[in-house]
């Protein structure tokens, strides 16, 4: 349990937010033309880190808003937060 | 062979105060080579090897752990063992699991306290009645004992369920696996390390790997916190940090690892004699030998490798326990803890072969591993041994979610994944 800055309303408790998994993954530009590794590539392979980890929190009782964050998932520590369509901060 | 456990070992033991038992296991260095070697020494990994030793001859093996053998998630879980799956292959498998349960304290000579109590699970809607019905067909013809109860039955069988329909979600019914139930987490481990280590087999624990040495497509050892360990076959049976060691191999897993959480009582009377499972409100409780409540959890939606979780999903359970229990309100809960689970997008595990040759993973378990250890221990140590899975495990290979052919235990299991 930690407590979740939200870049529209501010620190909130970690319960009104709900995880979105892994961010920056990009949606595939040309479906029709993916090989069935590609698409188990895109669908399910994830990066699962212990350590630093981009992933996507959305505000889901509040603003309801998505946004992205940057959090070390051996300790729960939240590095950084920013904007969906912003870059995400180099490590 | 190690001294065998009778009462006449426990007699002669009693006259020396107990002070000349014999070590269970050895505490032996690595040596510089083995034909196969299991990173992890859980329940999973100990079985592994030890049905390598014993049914494919494999002796010059070796368990690496990073920690003490059986204190991963092994120790966390609640116990509970039952093979009601929906799907043909998960009835498979996880009876298969079951019947060596049966007989497992005779065979390892540890009594593992397997105790076949029955797993009662509840409906409290429409949908829930209708899918454990299904779930009941579906098990009978795969041959797996289970009945449905109604209400009334569901009382009979465990008076202490508040069954009046005015609460929020009532019981309008339930299943029961008579030959489920629980055993002695912590006794598996030792039982199927004491087995693996009289046959020969090293086990090597403080040893965490750190890398894995490949040549071009196979693997060549592991370079670990006590040196390099040349071999040509790796099983790897980390759990939650199975992507950690796939990461080191160049590999890419199809998992999310996340914490569970669980909680005991403190002990009292014999109050629950068998184990009850509720899938809507994510309630299940059974009671410990020493007279515990064990009560499980659910996960946090967000991946995290701390063992801990977050404390609403605590409350929501206990919220549902003391629903469906009105008796529990005054009971205080001694200890919660988490442990991290590999969670599959299918809720199904990964017991198969990898593009890199000599490279195994038994993994995906997510938030039900521990009642399979014996029959996920038998299949895995057939398919490093033969470099093929056994008809047991076939479709749980890491293809299925390039192929499609998923085995899809979400939500249709016996409890919420």
């Amino acid at each position: 349990m930690f407590l979740i800055n939200c870049p529209y309303c501010g620190e909130r408790d970690q319960q009104e937010f709900k995880a979105g998994g892994e961010a920056h993954i990009e949606r595939p530009k040309q479906p029709t033309e993916l090989s069935d590794d590609e698409w188990a590539e895109y669908l399910f392979m994830r990066k699962n880190i212990k350590g630093i980890q981009f992933e996507r929190w959305n505000h889901a009782h509040g603003c309801r808003k998505w946004f992205n964050m940057v959090r070390d998932t051996s300790n729960d520590e939240i590095k950084a937060i920013y904007k969906m369509g912003e870059k995400p901060p180099s490590q | 062979m190690r001294n065998k456990y009778s009462i006449f070992s426990l007699i002669k033991n009693a006259l020396s105060y107990h002070e000349n038992w014999q070590r269970a296991w050895k505490d032996p260095s690595p040596k510089k080579e083995y034909d196969a070697i299991i990173v992890g020494g859980g329940g999973h990994g100990l079985a592994t090897a030890y049905y390598l030793a014993k049914k494919h001859n494999m002796n010059n093996i070796a368990v690496v752990e990073k920690g003490w053998i059986g204190g991963g998630n092994t120790g966390r879980n609640t116990t509970i063992i039952r093979s009601n799956y929906l799907w043909d292959a998960s009835a498979g498998l996880y009876d298969h699991a079951l019947k060596i349960w049966e007989g497992l304290s005779q065979e390892l000579n540890y009594n593992v306290m397997f105790s076949q109590r029955g797993v009662m699970n509840l409906a409290h809607n429409l949908q829930d009645v209708r899918d454990l019905k299904r779930r009941t067909h579906a098990n009978r013809l795969n041959g797996i004992d289970a009945v449905y109860l109604s209400t009334e039955e569901v009382k009979k069988f465990c008076p202490i369920i508040n069954t009046s329909p005015d609460i929020r979600y009532p019981v309008l019914g339930g299943t029961l696996q008579r030959r489920a139930g629980t055993a002695r987490h912590d006794a598996v481990a030792w039982g199927y390390a004491r087995g693996a280590d009289s046959m020969g087999v090293d086990i090597i624990q403080n040893c965490e790997v750190k890398g894995i040495k490949r040549n071009g497509d196979s693997v060549e050892g592991i370079e670990t916190t006590k040196g390099f360990i040349k071999t040509k076959k790796i099983g790897v049976v980390a759990a939650g940090h199975s992507s950690v060691i796939a990461n080191m191999a160049g590999l890419r897993l199809p998992l999310e690892s996340k914490p569970l959480q669980a909680l005991v009582s403190e002990p009292v009377k014999p109050i629950i004699d068998t184990v009850v499972m509720s899938n809507a409100v994510h309630a299940y409780v059974s009671q410990s030998d020493k007279g515990e409540l064990v009560i499980g959890a659910g996960t946090d939606d967000y991946v995290s490798y701390t063992q801990k979780g977050s404390h609403q999903i605590v409350e929501g359970t206990l919220n549902a326990i003391l629903e469906l229990y009105p008796i529990f309100s005054r009971m205080r809960m001694l200890r919660q803890w988490g442990g991290i689970v590999d969670i599959c997008p299918d809720a199904s595990p990964i017991l198969s072969k990898t593009s890199i040759k000599g490279l195994y993973f038994n993994c995906g378990w997510g938030t039900g591993g521990f009642k399979a250890t014996p029959g996920s221990g038998d299949l895995f140590a057939h398919t490093i041994a033969n470099d093929e899975p056994h008809k047991l495990n076939a479709a749980f290979n890491l293809n299925r979610f390039v192929s499609g052919d998923l085995v899809d235990e979400h939500g249709a299991a016996a409890v919420a994944h």
